[in-house]
């Protein structure tokens, strides 16, 4: 694919050690900046030179496919770094994640950066490494972006926002109103590990645990998923409101019931243990490498067979299924065959004492 | 009323301190161990143990044989309903017992 | 998990569920309505709601949802004050997360923090301590709630706070007893409660001595549960076991952690930094004498109510909520004109919307499969 890069046209080594508010003032130290921090973690080939907005060749794209996919999302984690990824990782994950899922071919991703004054240029290099790295390892480029310096207590140490573009597969379909009773509900692996290390990366709990985030880019394995199964319905991943929040949504966009069986939700014993010390339900924490996907149910088993067979799959599990009753309501099979209604929840779950 | 879940001492965190560390499925946490300590005695003596963890402090050491006992009663109870369902069944199967019941509306 | 694990097991719960209907099958001659049996402690109601318990018990036997949720009875006054005290320049709010959105007649915790408080959240009073030792010069102080599990933890932190000399850590103490709620509980007139299924971790401090007037003096049944599904069910069982000898007894589910005597150490904690409040009042159930403790005269330095001045002013309850009536099993949830549509979590009139422990909040968020039938 024909995707311009940015490259640096004169790299001059930024010698402050903290980013201040001249580094956002739109002169010569912004320039520095951007060329010895960003265009240095993000330059490619040197085909393109370093303009105001990438420029695509639409023949090119449309190879790929007949439709285009764009999206946003903006990250604001709290820490920075914590067991597992960075914001950075996260940025250009959660944007690629939300591409493939619509089944795109993501192509490039926009990173814009507001830095409160004062962070140290290492932090801000490290995040933009994190980031190079994790886009080279999807495939796409960082082929755009901003940078804005506010003052101290305006922002809290670094946002990121990166937006993306990908290509839809000709003739892929995929939704969440698109579910139909007898569909099969899949996972790609283990629930609950980002919600829990980023809680416990706060250190507010002082917890000790080895619980890493599974923040990583999905678009292979989509791939390889859609192939098993190309009458697939829907993909969504889990991030905000776990698998809780995507099913609830699936079941009400697609009028239809939706059942998860307790035993099969696929979670790792620290987390559960994490979940069972804070009174947290593991279905509501918070994901970053975790698609949910429903396919029909003569694609079912290809489907978890080749989730199984990619690196990032190996512990996907068939979750539930899609019924006519009840639409637009969550049940799930608790393990001793009783019921419970998944609901959204209002808010942030929080830890409880009793 | 009162979350509290199992865990085991795994090791001393500060014998002047009264703290322990507590082992809940691979999550360890530093807890107060005042209510289940022998006064006098070194906190030593509590690694291994199985104690209820309740906000960060050890509130009562698990007594395993009574936890047997418990389990023992209830195995009984599983083996009553199955010699029950035997004689109105004739199958003593438990294995084939729909735990899973439909329950619709 | 040990100690969790096996007492989650289906094939066990399957055999508890035959049991308890082969009971329900004999006690059902002559029978009008279900046997009532409550739950005091909100840990099981939120056990029975996660397990999807209700559903797999006959028609004849129903839980009724008590008054043990904390969080849920504390009353809006007192909120208020947490929220004045938390909105002090100088100090740092520490609290169990679940009490952060306890809405208080202007505010909740939550809303407070977005105001600008600096409110915590922690996971132990241990933890509230340390902050006041990592920031001198803030004043830290611990929003204090729970029953009597909940007292030794924080009379402890008290006891280390004074050891150690850290001046600058004080408690709001809402601790409430749970004994002389249920006396007032038994006291009503027109009580539809049949048995009890005893508070497991309130047991493992005070013992299960203290329960004895319920047999003693009301003759109900009251057996001391654990926390896991099968113990519920286990002890489910044995109050229908009483209820079909004619027999009230304390009996204890929850041997392997709740010993008969509690735990002297905590039970010395408590006596030691506590002492009765003449009353407290309770969100739902109004003022209950002797339910509620303080700090002692020794330890009035960690008082946050003496060291800040409170507001203090008792704010009622909405009049249309029906909590009390659901509290004592008169009514359910879906019986309260408010439920569902001016009472939800997200913004919650009454006592038992207010967390996932209450039992209105657990029937909006898990839908009891009844109550939807309903």
């Amino acid at each position: 694919m024909n995707i311009p890069v940015l490259t640096p046209t004169r790299r001059r080594p930024l010698t402050h050690k903290i980013v201040t508010l001249a580094h956002g003032g739109g002169g010569s130290a912004m320039r520095d900046l951007i060329d010895d921090v960003f265009l240095a973690a993000f330059s490619g080939d040197g085909r393109a030179a370093p303009e105001d907005q990438a420029r695509f060749d639409l023949a090119a794209l449309m190879a790929h496919g007949d439709r285009l996919a764009f999206t946003t999302d903006g990250f604001v984690v709290d820490p920075l770094f914590f067991p597992g990824g960075d914001i950075g990782k996260l940025a250009v994950c959660g944007t690629v994640n939300d591409l493939a899922v619509g089944g795109a071919t993501p192509v490039a991703l926009s990173c814009a950066v507001i830095i409160e004054e004062g962070l140290p240029v290492e932090t801000l290099r490290q995040v933009a490494a994190s980031m190079a790295q994790t886009a080279r390892a999807a495939g796409v480029a960082i082929a755009t972006g901003d940078t804005k310096v506010v003052a101290r207590g305006a922002c809290d140490k670094l946002f990121i926002t990166t937006t993306g573009i990908g290509v839809v597969r000709r003739g892929l379909d995929v939704g969440i109103d698109r579910a139909r009773p007898g569909d099969v509900l899949l996972v790609n692996g283990l629930l609950g590990d980002h919600g829990a290390a980023i809680l416990n990366a706060r250190g507010d709990l002082a917890l000790e645990t080895a619980i890493e985030s599974d923040c990583a880019p999905l678009n292979g394995l989509i791939d390889t998923l859609i192939k098993a199964a190309p009458g697939i319905r829907m993909m969504r991943d889990a991030t905000r409101g776990g698998v809780a929040a995507v099913v609830n949504e699936l079941a009400e966009a697609s009028a239809v019931g939706v059942r998860l069986r307790e035993l099969s939700l696929p979670m790792r014993a620290e987390v559960m243990g994490f979940c069972e010390i804070l009174g947290l339900d593991p279905l509501y924490l918070a994901n970053e490498g975790k698609i949910l996907a429903v396919v029909p149910p003569e694609e079912a088993d290809a489907a978890l067979a080749a989730l199984r067979a990619h690196p990032l799959g190996r512990e996907a599990a068939i979750i539930g299924a899609v019924t006519a009753q009840r639409p637009g309501r969550v049940v799930m099979q608790t393990r001793f065959g009783g019921e419970r209604i998944v609901d959204m929840l209002v808010g942030d779950q929080l830890p409880r004492i009793c | 009323m009162c979350l509290g879940i199992p865990g085991q001492i795994v090791a001393v965190a500060d014998e002047d301190a009264m703290l322990c560390v507590v082992d809940v499925s691979g999550v360890r946490r530093a807890v107060d161990v005042v209510c289940v300590a022998e006064p006098g005695a070194p906190l030593s003596d509590l690694v291994g143990a199985w104690v209820l963890v309740h906000v960060g402090f050890a509130m009562s050491r698990i007594d395993e044989e009574e936890a047997a006992a418990t389990l023992k009663v209830l195995t009984e109870i599983g083996e009553a309903a199955a010699e029950m369902e035997a004689l109105t069944q004739g199958s003593v199967d438990l294995g084939s017992v729909d735990l899973y019941p439909a329950r619709t509306q | 998990m040990r100690y969790v694990d096996e007492f989650r097991d289906p094939a066990l719960a399957s055999a508890l569920v035959k049991e308890i209907g082969a009971i329900s099958a004999r006690l059902e001659r002559g029978r009008d309505r279900p046997f009532a049996i409550m739950e005091v402690c909100g840990g099981h109601t939120h056990a029975i709601f996660r397990y999807g318990l209700e559903g797999l018990l006959p028609d004849l036997v129903e839980f009724v949802h008590g008054p043990g949720c904390p969080v849920c009875v504390l009353p809006m006054g007192r909120v208020d004050d947490c929220v004045a005290i938390a909105e002090r320049e100088e100090v740092i709010f520490a609290t169990f997360g679940d009490a952060m959105r306890v809405p208080g007649s202007k505010k909740s915790l939550l809303q407070a923090k977005a105001d600008g408080a600096d409110v915590r959240m922690v996971y132990s009073p241990l933890d509230a301590l340390a902050l006041a030792k990592r920031n001198p010069g803030r004043q830290v102080v611990f929003f204090g709630l729970g029953f009597e599990t909940t007292m030794p933890s924080t009379a402890l932190t008290v006891l280390r706070a004074a050891r150690e000399g850290v001046e600058n850590f004080s408690l709001f103490c809402n601790h409430i007893t749970i004994i002389p709620t249920l006396r007032a509980l038994l006291e009503q007139p027109d009580l539809g409660i049949d048995g009890f299924i005893g508070p497991g971790h309130v047991s493992m401090v005070i013992g299960t001595a203290p329960y004895r007037f319920i047999a003693e003096e009301f003759h109900k049944p009251l057996v001391v549960a654990g926390f896991e599904p099968i113990d519920l069910l286990q002890s489910l069982l044995m109050v229908l076991r009483q209820i079909e000898a004619g027999t009230a007894a304390i009996e204890n589910q929850y041997a392997r952690v709740v010993p008969e005597h509690g735990n002297p150490q905590a039970l010395k904690a408590v006596e030691d930094v506590y002492e009765p409040r003449e009353t407290f009042e309770w969100r739902g159930l109004g003022s209950i004498a002797g339910s509620g403790v303080r700090l002692r005269a020794p330890y009035a330095a960690f008082d946050a109510e003496k060291r800040f001045s409170v507001p203090d002013v008792k704010v009622a309850d909405p009049s249309s909520c029906r909590c009390g009536e659901v509290l004592t099993g008169a009514v359910k949830p879906w019986a309260c004109p408010e439920f569902g549509t001016g009472c939800t979590p997200e913004t919650p009139l009454g006592a038992l919307m207010v967390s996932s422990e209450g039992s209105c909040a657990a029937y909006y968020q898990y839908g009891g499969v009844r109550g939807e039938a309903a």
